[in-house]
């Protein structure tokens, strides 16, 4: 019988995996898919807290939450590329223009 | 039983191909075991009565993201593989520290919390807890009832559930994040399309700053 603590346990795990990645990268495309694990792993807590409650509200979260992460992968994407085009890297360690 | 086959199937493909995300050093190994974990977690979702939402997760992110993904690494050199520079034996030691610390803390929350209830997915919760928008609803035809007909009644599955719910209640949000969609979309295409025939690695820092190419 699988119940909402196992699905938590799970959603907890790939929570602990995406920080590891975003914690760990230095590479801005891959902080990136770090980010979309973390986002994903909250959807899938949301989904079985909705499942065990037997309410909708928790798949409407995830349904904005996915509606987030789809634009900020669009304008982060767009960010990546003309830094790209500038840097021609992709290293977190250079964005130091801010720096003073 | 069937449940648990599945359930424990699609948590281990999910977790393994998101450390593989995490792990690899090629870009496209990582974009790749990051479209299998985000379809896998779609199995989640249509094992939680969230039928609706899988079918987003499928098409939305392995769909739309992973596809604006795969066209961005156009952009970029994907072939080689990442260079990062690894980070001292302490740092290493604070972070994984930190994690093991969250992973403790989101487990005892529960515990500590007073919300002593039995939690079983499937069959609701007995605590006081009560639905506002119950997922499966049965709606007896009163027509049929009034007339000592024998009456109907109809499950009204996920998808139509969703949808009123998303439509009356949420419908604000919807629009707004329409709206939000919406600039996300033009600012993709400004940023991403902007200038795309003159190399930027070429022309100097000063000369950006002059024309006020980027």
């Amino acid at each position: 019988m699988i119940t909402l603590t196992h699905y938590l346990v799970v959603a907890t795990i790939m929570f602990a995996v995406g920080l590891v990645g975003v914690m760990r990268r230095k590479n801005l495309l891959m902080l990136f898919f770090a980010t979309e694990i973390l986002l994903n792993a909250v959807n899938v807590a949301l989904a079985a807290i909705s499942n065990a409650y037997q309410d909708l509200t928790g798949q409407m979260f995830a349904f904005f939450i996915i509606a987030i992460a789809a634009s900020e992968v669009a304008v982060g994407l767009g960010l990546l590329i003309v830094w790209y085009k500038r840097k021609n890297r992709l290293d977190l360690d250079e964005l130091t223009t801010m720096n003073g | 039983m069937f449940e648990s086959f599945a359930f424990y199937f699609f948590s281990i493909v999910v977790i393994g191909s998101f450390i593989v995300t995490v792990m690899a050093n090629n870009p496209l190994y990582s974009l790749t075991s990051l479209a299998t974990g985000m379809i896998m977690i779609s199995g989640f979702f249509f094992l939680l009565n969230a039928d609706f939402l899988g079918v987003v997760q499928i098409i939305v992110y392995t769909g739309a993201v992973m596809a604006l993904y795969a066209f961005g690494m156009m952009f970029f050199d994907s072939t080689k593989d990442v260079k990062e520079k690894n980070p001292s034996a302490s740092l290493v030691f604070l972070l994984s520290g930190l994690s093991a610390l969250l992973v403790v803390v989101i487990f005892a929350a529960p515990m500590i919390s007073p919300l002593d209830i039995q939690m079983t997915v499937g069959e609701g919760l007995a605590g006081n807890i009560q639905a506002l928008y119950p997922m499966d609803t049965e709606v007896i035809n009163q027509a049929a009832v009034l007339t000592g007909a024998e009456p109907i009644t109809q499950v009204i599955n996920n998808v139509q559930s969703v949808g009123m719910v998303l439509f009356t209640k949420y419908l604000i949000p919807f629009e707004v994040a329409a709206v939000m969609l919406l600039v996300a979309m033009i600012a993709g295409i400004i940023l991403a399309g902007k200038k795309m025939d003159k190399s930027l690695t070429l022309t100097s820092e000063d000369e950006i700053q002059e024309k006020g190419i980027a």
